[in-house]
């Protein structure tokens, strides 16, 4: 952005400056820390300045928002046009207390729903599984068959709302059960707008919910592709979730490269199964981690754009915009609260939120305070989304797009991350795609030595963490924090019990004996899988039937 | 002689899939000089006890976030009992409110990490335990 | 011994524990070991070895699996690498084994190899005289193969079992001398992969090179571990080799070596154990040793001097 001539004079004022002034102020006092880095290890300097963007080319670097590559943000206006969307994520017990909680959010100016589910749902068992015991209800709603589905949107339009669920592994079920719930609201499937998160890929290197081994998964995942695009246009098919793989300790960089590997095994997989590109590519959609270190975070955004943008052009050919386009939601950081002084973690959570707006989120769920000691109470729910609306009416950051470009030191480490993540992905490619190196444990192995290393540093004192292993006081336990009543778990039971004894058993059978013999063909099991919820077959008796096809997966111990 | 090392079965019951902080405890242990026998994810306590019995551990290490800890850390101990291994240290780790934990010590988990605790509290507390 | 009776009546608390002691070699061990030395000689010892994550432990699983289908008792030995800097080791085998941690018939236990550098340490010996003694019908030992340890199994093993995988670069470099020697039976498993076939008929190539030296001819086979594919006919093979063994004798002769190696072995042991002890109790060794490094004296004189004192 500078020309030679005037580059060679910051040059040498700047050598000027590192001899003099600096090394004169350097002689009376110590820096902090011999070297400073990001949480990605990036080293990070003492000052930026041009010379640090001397090779950017602002055409093909950056451009304009809403044009490719999208660096500086996918829609022409961001936020001056509308906010991202406020979407916590929240589901507990019961369907009826979900439901109940979910108006309560819409009512607040919540702008769109978001589904949490309980273990054994995630997992495909149904509640009165010896499995799911003392499970039930625990992290978020236990959903066993339509009948659960449709009280927990009871009294919510399908058509007016846009809902995300975060389910994996089962997640065709749970949007077949979706999708049956606004056929009995007379909402036909082609108006409903939301997200499933279906991204098992990171089931597998970061989260731990997956039920069948890789390759059936994968098609599982192409059916719900090929479906929605002929059915549910509007829906999200997969959100792409990176938030998981940080979350298990992985660094900045990482997660953007494992998260983008994953993208690129999706649409490898769907290529595989005869679907065009643009067809489905501009339904998938992102997830990802914000952390504390705010400009890595910022820096982190841009270039995970940057370079899906040029993934789907270049590597797949992708010719409509809107398919090189990574949109993407955004949660704060769960693994950066703290159990101590939970209050600090509103601070926390402001930070990470400005990071994520900085970056060009098109939806946010701030985390609450308390989350570190067990699920958030409604006050502190109500603080979270506070914290979000602080930033978008007040901070003013909203009212200019991409504000921190041009920023020596976050176009700097925009490129840097670009650079280092496209390293890890071609290495991924070298192992044979994300699939393959999370079968060789390659990519868990990676996440768990930046946790390991992450944790010596905290317990070395060289991370600081405010009210943990520094400025530490006693405190009394927090009171007040919200419980699931264990009874929840027996009446959801009852509830499976009773429903199962007054819905048409043979009914049920046949359409589950036709899923079977579909599962066992390359049909597309989403029709199949439709009609089993819609004559109250359970989550778990549909998953068992295609655990009876498929297996079960193991997971690859890398430690 | 060879002296005798510290056997620690780290292990996660229930069904969340979180187990960062599993694998750094593991990790930790073994740079501690202790032998970890990891078993993975969704673990049942019975699958817990039969392998603590097997593998001769001094130690069982359970970690758990997804809010079940006072039903299945009380069953691993139950278990052991029952299995005449009553001996063998219990410890669990995870999302756990203070308001659990009397319940927990009272059910026969030995200690209670809760997050933020660095791991050479846990092997501390293992070390001045065990024998 | 209460612990001893216990644990032939199949307490796997009793068990456990018994290897525990052999594996730090406690006095009570060697004590326990000279009295089920009687009851050994009735398992089939099934060593596994190949690279790590060649499949090893989901092998095993699903051939314990099958053999459990036939009302066998088996045992597994999982032996993973210790760390040379800390002494620790993560050992986590039993991810693969998890369907079998509740069966009452089967008994699973890890080790690391502790002192011996890749080797299969001596604990793993103990332990499988143990289980024998406790009337396992089967007793598997599942190494990582590098160097030494695909050596020792065959010191302990009845039937060595060498697995290989398609795809690990240079294939056929990384089928090393002396593994051909080893194995009874051969098993290219990940052959859903690519390069299976050109894996097992490379392999092949290199068998009919190899000298013949028995009427066993070691086969090979194709698997899918994680599928249960080609499992059938693995356990098959292991039978046959068993077999095998038994009616043309080489069992009998095999074991005798061993037993012959074992003895020799735990001669040097003990000697080793009583001279050092000895050794650093007498004040005079020091002196000796000042003699020998100032050139007074030679180290073979020494020796042999120190060998007639002790042994007259
Ligand atoms: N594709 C494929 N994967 C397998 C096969 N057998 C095992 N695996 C996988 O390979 C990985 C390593 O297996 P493991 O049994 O732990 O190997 P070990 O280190 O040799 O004991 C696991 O993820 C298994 O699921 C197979 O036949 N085909
Ligand atoms: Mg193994």
């Amino acid at each position: 952005m500078f020309d030679k001539e005037k580059l060679a004079s910051i040059q040498s004022a700047k050598e000027g400056w590192d001899n003099g002034t600096v090394a004169k102020a350097l002689g009376k006092y110590k820096e902090r820390r011999e070297e400073f880095t990001t949480s990605s290890k990036i080293p990070v300097e003492r000052l930026y300045t041009p010379l640090n963007t001397a090779d950017l080319d602002y055409e093909q670097d950056l451009g304009f928002p809403g044009q490719y590559p999208f660096t500086r943000g996918v829609q022409p206006t961001m936020y001056r046009g509308r906010f991202w969307t406020m979407r916590q994520y929240a589901g507990f017990a019961t369907a009826e207390e979900s439901n109940k909680r979910y108006k309560y959010l819409l009512e607040q100016g919540q702008t769109g729903l978001s589904v949490a589910f309980d273990l054994p749902t995630q997992i495909g068992y149904d509640s009165d599984d010896e499995i799911a015991h003392g499970e039930i209800g625990k992290v978020g709603v236990a959903i066993d068959s339509l009948a659960d589905m449709e009280t927990l949107f009871s009294g919510i339009p399908l058509d007016k709302v846009s809902t995300s669920m975060t389910i994996n592994a089962p997640a065709s079920v749970l949007l077949a059960m979706y999708i049956a719930v606004g056929e009995k609201q007379g909402v036909s499937a082609d108006v409903l707008r939301g997200t499933i998160q279906n991204d098992i890929l990171k089931e597998y290197s970061a989260r731990g919910t997956y039920i069948y081994p890789p390759a059936p998964s994968m098609r599982l995942i192409t059916n719900i592709f090929e479906f929605c695009s002929k059915n549910v246009p509007k829906w999200n098919t997969i959100s792409i979730s990176g938030y998981h793989i940080r979350e298990a300790g992985s660094t900045a960089v990482q997660e953007v490269a494992f998260t983008l590997a994953d993208g690129i095994a999706y649409v490898k997989a769907a290529i595989d199964a005869g679907l065009n590109v643009d067809d489905f590519a501009g339904r998938l959609s992102f997830f990802f981690n914000s952390h504390n270190n705010l400009l890595e975070e910022v820096a982190k955004f841009r270039a995970a754009r940057k370079l899906w943008a040029k993934i789907m052009k270049e590597r797949f050919g992708a010719t409509k915009p809107r398919s090189w386009m990574l949109r993407f939601h955004t949660q704060t950081g769960g693994s950066t609260l703290t159990a101590q002084q939970p209050d600090n973690n509103i601070v926390r959570v402001a930070m990470q939120t400005l990071a994520a707006v900085l970056g060009g989120t098109q939806s946010l769920h701030t985390n609450s305070k308390d989350e570190a000691l067990a699920l958030p109470t409604e006050d502190s729910v109500r603080i979270a989304l506070r914290t979000q609306q602080i930033v978008a009416y007040e901070s003013g950051v909203c009212d200019t797009i991409d504000p921190l470009a041009g920023s020596y030191y976050v176009e700097a480490l925009t490129k840097k991350i670009e650079d280092e993540a496209m390293a890890y992905i071609e290495k991924i490619d070298a192992l044979g795609g994300a699939d393959k190196a999370i079968e060789q444990g390659f990519i868990q192995k990676e996440i768990a030595d930046s946790s390991y290393n992450y944790q010596k540093e905290v317990e070395s004192g060289h991370e600081v963490i405010v009210g943990m292993n520094k400025f530490y006081i006693e405190e009394k336990p927090v009171e007040g924090l919200l419980r699931v009543d264990p009874a929840v778990g027996e009446a959801q039971v009852k509830k499976l019990k009773a429903m199962k004894e007054n819905r048409d058993n043979v009914a049920v059978k046949n359409k589950l004996d036709a899923l079977k013999e579909a599962a066992k063909t390359d049909a597309n099991l989403m029709p199949y899988i439709l009609d089993a919820v819609r004559v109250y077959g359970t989550e778990g008796e549909i998953c068992n039937i295609l655990r009876e096809v498929f297996g079960e997966y193991r997971p690859v111990e890398i430690l | 002689m060879a002296e005798k090392l510290i056997r620690v079965l780290v292990a996660k019951p229930g069904l969340d899939g979180h187990d960062r902080g599993a694998k750094v405890v593991a990790r930790a242990l073994r740079d501690a000089g202790m032998e970890v026998i990891y078993t993975g994810l969704r673990q049942t306590p019975e699958q817990i006890a039969a392998a603590a019995v097997q593998e001769d551990v001094n130690v069982v290490c359970l970690s758990l976030l997804s809010g079940a800890h006072n039903h299945l850390f009380p069953k691993v101990v139950q278990l052991l009992k029952e299995k005449d291994a009553g001996d063998i240290l219990v410890v669990g780790g995870g999302v756990i409110p203070d308001a659990d934990i009397p319940y927990l010590k009272e059910n026969g988990i030995a200690e209670i990490f809760t997050p933020g605790t660095p791991t050479s509290k846990a092997i501390e507390f293992i070390t001045s335990h065990v024998q | 011994m209460e612990l001893l009776k216990e644990a032939r009546n199949g307490n796997k608390r009793a068990i456990a524990r018994l290897i525990t002691l052999a594996e730090s070699e406690a006095e009570e061990a060697s004590h326990a070991l000279q009295q089920l030395y009687a009851y050994t000689g009735g398992a089939h010892i099934v060593g596994i070895t190949g690279p790590p994550g060649s499949g090893k432990s989901t092998l095993t699983d699903k051939i314990v699996k099958k053999l459990r289908k036939e009302d066998k008792k088996v045992a597994i030995l999982a032996v993973d690498p210790t760390s040379p800097f800390t002494g620790g080791a993560i050992l986590g085998d039993r991810v693969r084994m998890s369907d079998l941690n509740l069966d009452e018939g089967v008994y699973i236990r890890s080790l690391g190899t502790r002192g011996k550098l890749g080797g299969l340490s001596k604990a793993v010996h103990y332990a499988t005289k143990i289980l024998d003694a406790c009337d396992y019908d089967y007793i598997f030992i599942e190494t990582v193969g590098v160097g030494q340890s695909e050596v020792d199994i065959v010191k302990t093993a009845d039937t060595t079992i060498v697995v290989m995988v398609p795809g690990l670069g240079d294939d056929i470099q990384a089928i090393k001398a002396g593994i051909l020697e080893i194995g009874d039976l051969f098993i290219v498993n990940k052959s859903d992969r690519d390069g299976a076939n050109r894996l097992s008929i490379e392999l092949q190539m290199m068998l009919d090179l190899n000298a013949v030296k028995s009427e066993w001819t070691p086969p090979i086979n194709m698997t899918v571990a994680s599928k249960s594919e080609g499992v059938d006919e693995v356990v098959e093979k292991i039978k046959n080799h068993f077999v095998y063994l038994q009616e043309s004798g080489e069992l009998t002769v095999r074991r005798r070596q061993r037993l012959e190696t074992e003895i020799i072995d735990l001669v040097i042991q003990k000697l080793t154990t009583y001279m050092t002890k000895k050794m650093s109790k007498e004040g005079s060794y020091e002196e000796e040793l000042n003699r020998v490094f100032n050139k007074e004296t030679d180290p073979y004189t020494l020796v042999n001097k120190m060998l007639n004192e002790s042994l007259k």
